[in-house]
């Protein structure tokens, strides 16, 4: 199993748009990411409602994890993802 | 709401100018009734596999027609669309479905319920995350209505023209009212800046949001709807429909052009609100005097480094050659924790209202400002247009007299300054002897008069820029504006209300500025009515004890002194 820990760099958090943003890159990833906050999850990286349910704040750390073919490249380009600022607008 | 309202008649909020008589027509809705989860026979006999396949093959109908929906609507529907069809499809949708299909429930059932759950746990997060309860329940009142071959929730097709009636109307519901029947809407709920409001004023039609009494209106029943002054006749009788007849068909008066001005001649200025170059262009094309704000947040927005001050320069210079000859207000970068920039670290705060932004950011860097007012100067020196510069969110004196200084030492001689602080209102007069003027921000004013936070739902009413106490605090602006002899404009949600404006203008406000599609029927709307006339309104309004109790003596005014 590997595993990436990056921080929040939404500042809303991970809420509505940046969880939809980084499910759709999870999803098209192809590879079974999860995702855990502190206690909350692992729950599925590429479900939308699931993430949300995790509560993520901005600046708290998160841990990504998958494995098989692909997931090291899948986990850090979702890693970075994650630590950019989803909700600029 | 405890307005005075006649039998025949409904109150609510005009948030989008115009007349309008016709039936009225609700919004088929497909809302699953209560004690809906019950396990249906139809569906009794069908294996856990086959029901579980209907569920997810309904939640994919969903996903797939707001896909659809999204290809076809405005930009600022899209968005809300395509998120709707991603939680629709959502796997975890899905697996929590299936589970319930196990236990023997009904393919509606488990969507009701898988929803639920969702819905129960986001909203113990709260916040941003509950709101999206409201996206959750139009997937499963869609799929639910999928799953019983019944109507979709969908805007009706009659034949002839309607006003479209619904409790709140959703984005997937809004987004193809452009080409339909529909020549006007009322809704129970939602206020001045809902989705619904926006929408509307972009489409030109008539509308009334936060209207109570609106949904339990008969089908087919015909209404007069006046946008303009929130009121709703129902059955009016025929002296009313005459009156509203000749009032349509009357050339109207050719339709007035050119600068603001009321019956005896008084100028008010017609600016517009915009907020990018694309707004710009649109907006040049409008009967407009100028640009009362140009919000610049967009520069900044949405991207890891910083504008240097020449890209600055050549967007600011698009703007004004945009305009030329007319004046351009700009106000400088409007920063907060919840409006973040990337590249200017603001702390994590739990009240971004009441946080470091606005002109506050500066405090923390103050080369920002510095760059986006020497990228002004610059592009008014290249364009020769008149740019006037202001300050969002300023509070205090010291405040007013240090971007005074910043903003002249870079080159720009017309600097004013934004009145959203109750502060600032209540000391306009020290804050008018350092700058050339000000602009009242009625929507943050409010929220910081009422401490109520604009973020947060069910708190309209007192973010009502009707309510009587705000009037108070425009009223102690414009007093300080007319002994310094200095401009006071108005730039919120409260300027594009044409009964409104009657009474800004009547409190002494020199220019109102608006989204482009609301200049039209504020203009109208002076031309009707003398700067005397505009006084009384905005004294009888001022003397109210209620925001609708205002709203209401100023419409019972200004209709008796230039009916309808």
């Amino acid at each position: 199993m590997h595993e990436r820990r990056t921080v929040i760099g939404s500042r809303v958090g991970l809420h509505a748009r940046p969880a939809a943003t980084f499910a759709r890159a999870a999803a098209e990833s192809g590879v079974a990411v999860t995702i855990t906050a502190g206690d909350r999850g692992p729950v599925p990286a590429a479900s939308m409602l699931s993430v949300m349910t995790l509560g993520a704040e901005y600046g708290q750390e998160v841990v990504l994890a998958a494995d098989g073919p692909g997931a090291e490249a899948a986990l850090d380009s979702l890693a970075v993802l994650l630590a950019s600022d989803l909700d600029a607008d | 709401m405890t307005a005075d309202v006649g039998a025949g008649e409904l109150l609510g909020r005009g948030v989008s100018a115009g007349l309008v008589c016709a039936p009225v027509l609700h919004l088929v809705s497909t809302a699953p009734e209560a004690g809906a989860g019950a396990p249906e026979s139809s569906d009794q006999a069908a294996t856990p596999e086959e029901r579980l396949a209907r569920a997810v093959s309904a939640l994919d109908a969903v996903a797939q027609d707001m896909q659809q929906r999204a290809a076809a609507a405005p930009p600022a529907a899209v968005e809300v669309l395509e998120m709707t069809a991603q939680l629709a499809r959502d796997p975890a949708l899905a697996s929590a479905a299936a589970v319930h299909v196990d236990r023997g429930l009904t393919a509606e059932a488990a969507v009701e319920l898988a929803v639920e759950e969702f819905c129960t746990q986001l909203a113990g997060l709260g916040g941003y995350l509950a709101e999206r309860d409201a996206d959750l329940h139009d997937v499963r009142d869609r799929a639910v209505a999928h799953l019983r071959g019944v109507a979709q929730p969908s805007v009706p097709a009659p034949g002839y023209p309607f006003v479209l009636v619904a409790r709140d109307l959703s984005p997937a519901d809004t987004a193809t009212l452009g080409d339909s029947e529909v020549v006007g809407i009322l809704t129970e709920e939602g206020g001045p800046t809902s989705h619904t409001a926006i929408l509307a004023r972009s489409l030109g039609l008539p509308a009334i949001v936060g209207c109570p009494g609106a949904t339990a209106l008969a089908e087919g029943a015909t209404v007069v709807l006046d946008g303009a002054t929130g009121r709703v006749d129902v059955e009016p009788d025929e002296a009313r429909r005459d009156e509203v007849r000749r009032a349509l068909d009357a050339p109207a008066g050719p339709a007035a052009t050119g600068p603001g001005r009321t019956r005896d001649g008084h100028h008010v200025g017609l600016l517009a609100n915009i907020g990018t170059v694309a707004d710009a262009e649109r907006a040049s094309g409008y009967d407009a005097e100028g640009v009362g704000l140009f919000r610049t947040e967009f520069l900044f927005l949405n991207r890891a480094d910083r504008p240097g001050v020449d890209e600055q320069t050549a967007i600011y210079t698009q703007v004004l050659e945009l305009f030329a000859g007319r004046p351009v207000t700009v106000r400088t970068l409007d920063a907060g924790s919840d409006k973040p920039i990337a590249y200017l670290p603001l702390p994590r705060e739990d009240n971004p209202a009441l946080g470091v932004r606005g002109y506050r950011v500066a405090a923390l860097d103050r080369s920002h400002l510095v760059d986006q007012l020497t990228a002004l100067a610059r592009a008014q020196r290249a364009t020769g247009a008149r740019v006037r510069v202001m300050a969002p969110m300023i509070s205090t004196a010291e405040e007013a007299a240090a971007f005074a200084e910043t903003a002249r030492a870079a080159g720009l001689d017309e600097v004013g300054v934004m009145i959203e602080v109750p502060a600032a209102a209540l000391r306009a007069a020290d804050l008018l002897d350092l700058v050339d003027f000000v602009s009242i921000g009625t929507n943050d004013l409010a929220q910081y008069t009422f401490a109520a936070d604009r973020m947060v739902s069910g708190l309209g009413d007192l973010l009502d820029p009707w309510q009587p106490a705000l009037l108070d605090l425009v009223a102690a602006v414009t007093s300080a504006a007319q002994a310094a002899g200095k401009p006071v404009g108005v730039c919120g949600e409260a300027a594009s209300d044409p009964l409104l404006a009657a009474v800004l203008t009547g409190l002494g406000v020199t220019s109102l500025s608006m989204a482009p599609p609301a200049l039209q029927a504020v203009r109208d709307q002076l031309t009707r009515l003398s700067l005397t006339m505009c006084r009384e309104i905005a004294s009888t309004a001022r003397s109210a004890t209620s925001a609708v109790a205002a709203r209401r003596a100023a419409l019972d005014l200004a209709t008796s002194a230039a009916p309808v």
